[in-house]
């Protein structure tokens, strides 16, 4: 067959599917936006969720990921520190760098039903905290990956420098390394926690929903995700413009921490 | 060649990398004099990077190598002490104290002019915040960029050119005063005018601190040393005064080396 034409063909084609790919994307946002925006009134964010509104949700939501993030970050980041700085070569750490792998890659229901057992079904009932444990644990492996990644993008040089300068160990790789990584380390943190804002299925049966305002994690937490999925169920028009809301917000959300992310990545390299 | 000013001195040392079966240095003897620049030269894979990142344990980083023989390290006051018995990580910290380095590529880290020069200074235990500010005034004067960085020293090092950022580096090294810098081919990631800076610069530092120099520039080799190493296959193929190793070679190989013929 003619090149020319077989290279017009494929040029054809590629557009072709690009465009389709682009236009669903754009045709869910056009939703969400349109639907989003009408439903949005200013009570929405100063009322609870039992007078329709959706501050305890935000409130909620965000509590669980901050507080899963506070725990994950440490955990994932040493746990990082670990495989490229000290266990490099060692067979225990290639076993955990796979593992954390497809931990990455675990259903995120599977992380709920886990947790539930642990945290929900002895304690009898939902509680916050067991939705915090299950947002951090989808929260670990990426944070491991991401901090394994990016120390070993920070040259060898760099660690034989402050060795060279009389530095030990440890102090070359929190003072030179980790710093070395931070702008990487930092997106990847960002990153993670726009995953996890926007997760349902850990949240479902680890720390359910409220319809009130609480802070304390003991209890039945509000959750932004969990209340779009139940108020899309329910048949009055109220709710279901409640959800569209709520999930435009949530995409905006999601959007912004993005954006910030990359935004981190462009200025400092 | 008077052997009462060495600052450091390798008998028969012989070292092998993790894993190999073969030495990549092989019975090795060179003195390496006070206050003198030592070069070696030799073509690609002869051991002079290995041998020089011996001389700090530098390669300790990585487990599993082993030596053989001794590395004697000569001390003002008249002690010595063979580098290669060392075992704790405290005693390496004070080695490379001693013993500094500078690499091929500029090593600036991830923080300001100011505090990469005081880095190590606050790693070997100074905390006072005058003594500190001198000692890097000193340092970067020493270093002549002192005119270039005494207005930006809050800024981040990474913002500085290639060679501001080696002579940082230097700095760096020279603000622990060292009984001697070992160079590990400094020059040759950088344009020809920092070149000469750095060319210079070390000139001038070798009357505190004794140099020793890795470099695949035969030139700089003939203009900067004193000494001069010629090492091939792991081999000290020859070592003699620097006039005497360009002009008046006594091995055919060096002589072959240095005229281009091979390498």
């Amino acid at each position: 067959m003619n090149r020319l034409l077989l290279n017009k063909i494929i040029l054809l084609l590629s557009t072709l599917s690009a465009v389709i790919g682009i236009g669903f994307l754009f045709w869910i946002l056009a939703t969400l936006s349109y639907k989003g925006i009408t439903s949005i009134h200013w009570t929405t964010f100063t009322k609870d969720l039992v007078e329709g509104g959706i501050r305890n949700l935000l409130v909620g939501q965000f509590t669980m990921a901050l507080m899963a993030t506070v725990v994950a970050v440490p955990v994932g980041m040493m746990a990082g520190i670990y495989l490229r700085e000290y266990g490099h070569g060692s067979k225990l750490a290639s076993i955990i760098r796979n593992l954390s792998d497809v931990m990455m890659s675990a259903p995120s229901i599977v992380i709920g039903v886990f947790v539930f057992a642990l945290l929900v079904d002895p304690f009898n009932g939902y509680n916050g905290w067991a939705g915090v444990v299950a947002l951090a644990i989808m929260m670990i492996p990426i944070i491991i990956s991401t901090t394994d990644n990016m120390l070993a993008l920070v040259p060898t040089e760099l660690r034989e420098a402050g060795m060279a300068l009389g530095g030990s160990k440890h102090k070359i790789i929190l003072q030179i390394v980790v710093r070395a990584a931070k702008v990487g380390i930092t997106t990847g943190v960002l990153l993670s926690f726009a995953r996890i804002i926007g997760e349902t299925a850990p949240l479902l049966f680890t720390s359910a929903n409220n319809q009130f305002f609480t802070m304390d994690l003991t209890e039945q937490f509000p959750s932004l995700t969990v209340s779009i999925y139940n108020l899309a169920t329910y048949p009055d028009e109220a709710s279901r413009e409640l959800a569209w809301a709520a999930s435009f917000i949530l995409t905006a959300i999601v959007l912004c921490i993005n954006l910030v992310g990359r935004f981190v990545i462009r200025n400092k390299k | 060649m008077a052997k009462n000013n060495l600052v450091m001195e390798l008998k028969d040392f012989s070292f092998t990398y993790a894993g190999a079966e073969k030495a990549s240095l092989k019975k090795i003897n060179l003195p390496i004099e006070e206050n003198k620049i030592t070069a070696m030269i030799g073509p690609s894979g002869c051991g002079k990077s290995t041998l020089l990142r011996a001389m700090n344990r530098i390669h300790d980083l990585y487990p599993g190598n082993t030596y053989e023989g001794k590395i004697n390290l000569y001390r003002a006051d008249g002690s010595k002490q063979n580098i290669l018995e060392l075992k704790k990580e405290n005693d390496f910290i004070k080695l490379r104290q001693e013993v500094g380095m500078i690499f091929q590529k500029p090593t600036p880290f991830p923080m300001s002019i100011f505090d990469n020069v005081a880095y190590g200074l606050r790693l070997s235990g100074i905390k006072n915040k005058t003594e500190l500010q001198d000692r890097v005034e000193k340092a970067l004067k020493g270093a002549a960029i002192w005119d270039e960085t005494k207005d930006r020293l809050n800024e981040s090092a990474l913002g500085m050119s290639g060679g501001q950022q080696q002579r940082l580096c230097i700095a760096r090294a020279v603000a622990l005063k060292p009984r001697v810098l070992l160079f590990d081919e400094p020059t040759s990631a950088l344009d020809p005018i920092s070149t000469g800076a750095i060319e210079e610069l070390i000139a001038e530092i070798k009357s505190e601190v004794s140099v020793v120099i890795v470099t695949h520039n035969m030139q700089q080799a003939s203009r900067l040393s004193d000494y001069t190493a010629f090492m091939y296959l792991g081999d000290l193929a020859e070592f003699d005064k620097t006039d005497t190793i360009f002009l008046n070679p006594k091995e055919k190989l060096t002589e072959d080396y240095i005229t281009g013929r091979f390498g």
